[in-house]
């Protein structure tokens, strides 16, 4: 257990240290985000009844934030020791695969919860919010940072130089982000982009925890739940497969 | 290859680049996995029981590596906690202290010099306290202070009771520290016997001299290894050929102004077994 929990703790300090980086910016990303949106389109666009646009953007960022800091945190840690040599530090000692994984994940989702909840309080001056179903957001936080960590874990294993895992993560990870409905709901979208956006799994993600802020989705949060469950079990068993077996990190 | 290291040895493990011999200490660790065979460590199998055998091993790795997010106590406490060991600050604090690291506890990895990071590396390697210890290549581009405290350092370890095994390229550490050899060739053992034997293996000795004059008698020519000049290098099996050298100069009439004799060191062995087929 120490081992894991040194890991943890040692993850947890390297994204801390430099936390103008890893916290700071992002959030300040989000609020400009925000401020440009809500300054452009607020009062244009209308898309739950009797929620603001500025409001109904909210969540969107939130979730955005804690899916790509999730990701980049295991995956910008994992290739910056596999680069540099250090990561023998951890293959050598008697620390097990699996908690190899889960120290890397939960450090992805502290840095993803703190980064949205940053962007939460920053947004909470601008308009004023209310969740109608808080267990169904933090289940969605978790899963979802949870997801992208592991995500982010797997690019980071398969990634033998930074330009490959920056490739991930701008031709992967933004565009399924962008493209998930954090700016728009997918009903405003002609039918064939939005039978598109049900085949992207970042849409569930969005709208699930949209659901826990205004208690109204696209789609049932039930069926959003399912998906990001399922795929994150699917993630977690082929990422402790990958571990298991030494890929790309035991010659 | 099959080998086997007694608990307690000091023991030599050389080879030219490309012998095997990273790869071998890779496997015995874990990072690498051999497509056939076993290795123990004091038992333990290195992948069934990794657990135990993982503990049982310190690591110096060859590259120069670290972590610039943490300082040099920072590093040190988070290898303890890797293999399980909270509240190590008195046994950091001595391997700091014998490493004359003790300056730099607080300070950055990044801040570090060469030298004083392969010392944090040393350090890492002994903060679990493991029987056995391997230095890949500890002392490469080092200088000559933390080579000599360094040695020191783990002349006393293995003292008390640490196996210690080392690669490294300047046979003459070689020879001077490890009381058992192996020499590898292309993944395979071609020597292994203890410093002493495999010297004694190699008889014979060089007889360098600076004649008065360039005239080496037709009798030595066949003795001939090297010559510069006036100066030549003639190669005999025992002192006992001293005399009959000497007096064949003489009856050439011959001078001798300068006369050093060397005794093969392990560089002769390594070269004679490194150049069989």
């Amino acid at each position: 257990m120490t081992g894991f929990a040194t890991l943890l703790y040692k993850e947890l300090l390297r994204f801390w240290k430099v936390s103008f980086q890893t916290m700071a910016a992002p959030v300040l990303t989000a609020l400009l985000y925000l401020l440009i949106f809500a300054h452009a389109l607020e009062g244009r666009v209308n898309v739950y009844r009797d929620v603001s646009y500025t409001a109904f953007l909210v969540p969107g960022l939130v979730m955005m934030s804690v899916l790509q800091n999730a990701f980049a945190n295991s995956s910008s840690s994992l290739i910056q020791s596999k680069i540099s040599g250090n990561l023998v530090f951890v293959l050598l000692p008697p620390i097990s695969y699996q908690e190899f994984f889960w120290a890397y994940v939960l450090a992805s989702m502290v840095r993803a919860s703190a980064v949205g909840l940053g962007v939460l309080a920053a947004a909470a001056w601008f308009v004023e919010l209310r969740l109608q179903a808080p267990l169904w957001a933090l289940a969605f936080a978790l899963l979802c940072s949870g997801l992208l960590g592991t995500l982010g874990l797997v690019a980071g294993i398969w990634a033998e130089r930074f330009d490959q895992l920056a490739g991930f993560q701008n031709f992967v990870i933004l565009p399924l982000t962008f493209l998930s409905g954090v700016f728009y709901s997918i009903h405003s979208l002609p039918p064939f982009w939005q039978g598109l956006s049900h085949a992207n799994p970042f849409f569930y993600m969005i709208d699930g925890f949209r659901y826990g802020f205004f208690g109204v989705s696209d789609v049932p949060p039930v069926v959003s739940l399912a998906v990001v469950g399922v795929s994150f079990a699917l993630a977690v068993a082929g990422t402790l497969w990958m571990l298991k077996r030494g890929y790309k990190l035991r010659g | 290859m099959s080998l086997a290291i007694a608990p307690g040895e000091f023991f030599g493990l050389l080879g030219p680049n490309g012998a095997g011999k990273t790869t071998l200490i890779s496997i015995v660790a874990g990072l690498a996995r051999a497509d056939a065979g076993s290795v123990s460590i004091l038992g333990a199998d290195v992948t069934a029981e990794y657990r135990r055998a993982r503990r049982l091993l310190g690591i110096v790795p060859q590259e120069l590596v670290f972590d610039p997010f943490f300082t040099v106590r920072e590093t040190l406490r988070f290898q303890s906690g890797y293999f399980g060991i909270r509240r190590n600050d008195a046994w950091i604090d001595e391997v700091m202290h014998h490493l004359d690291l003790t300056a730099k506890a607080d300070v950055n990895m990044r801040a570090l010099s060469g030298g004083m990071k392969r010392r944090v590396l040393v350090a890492q390697a002994l903060v679990h306290k493991p029987p056995v210890i391997v230095l890949d290549e500890p002392t490469a581009g080092v200088d000559v202070e933390l080579r000599q405290g360094l040695w020191h350092f783990v002349r006393r370890l293995n003292r008390d009771g640490h196996t210690v095994v080392l690669t490294t390229h300047y046979l003459d550490e070689a020879e001077s520290l490890c009381t058992r050899i192996a020499m590898l060739k292309a993944g395979r053992v071609v020597a292994l016997d203890s410093t002493r034997n495999l010297l004694a293996s190699f008889s014979g000795l060089y007889l360098k001299l600076a004649l008065a004059r360039e005239a080496l008698p037709e009798a030595l020519a066949a003795r001939m290894v090297g010559r510069e000049g006036a100066r030549v290098t003639l190669r005999l099996e025992s002192y006992a050929e001293i005399e009959p050298v000497l007096a064949a100069l003489r009856e050439a009439g011959v001078g001798v102004t300068e006369l050093e004799l060397e005794q093969p060191d392990l560089e002769e062995v390594f070269m004679s077994v490194m150049g069989r087929p």
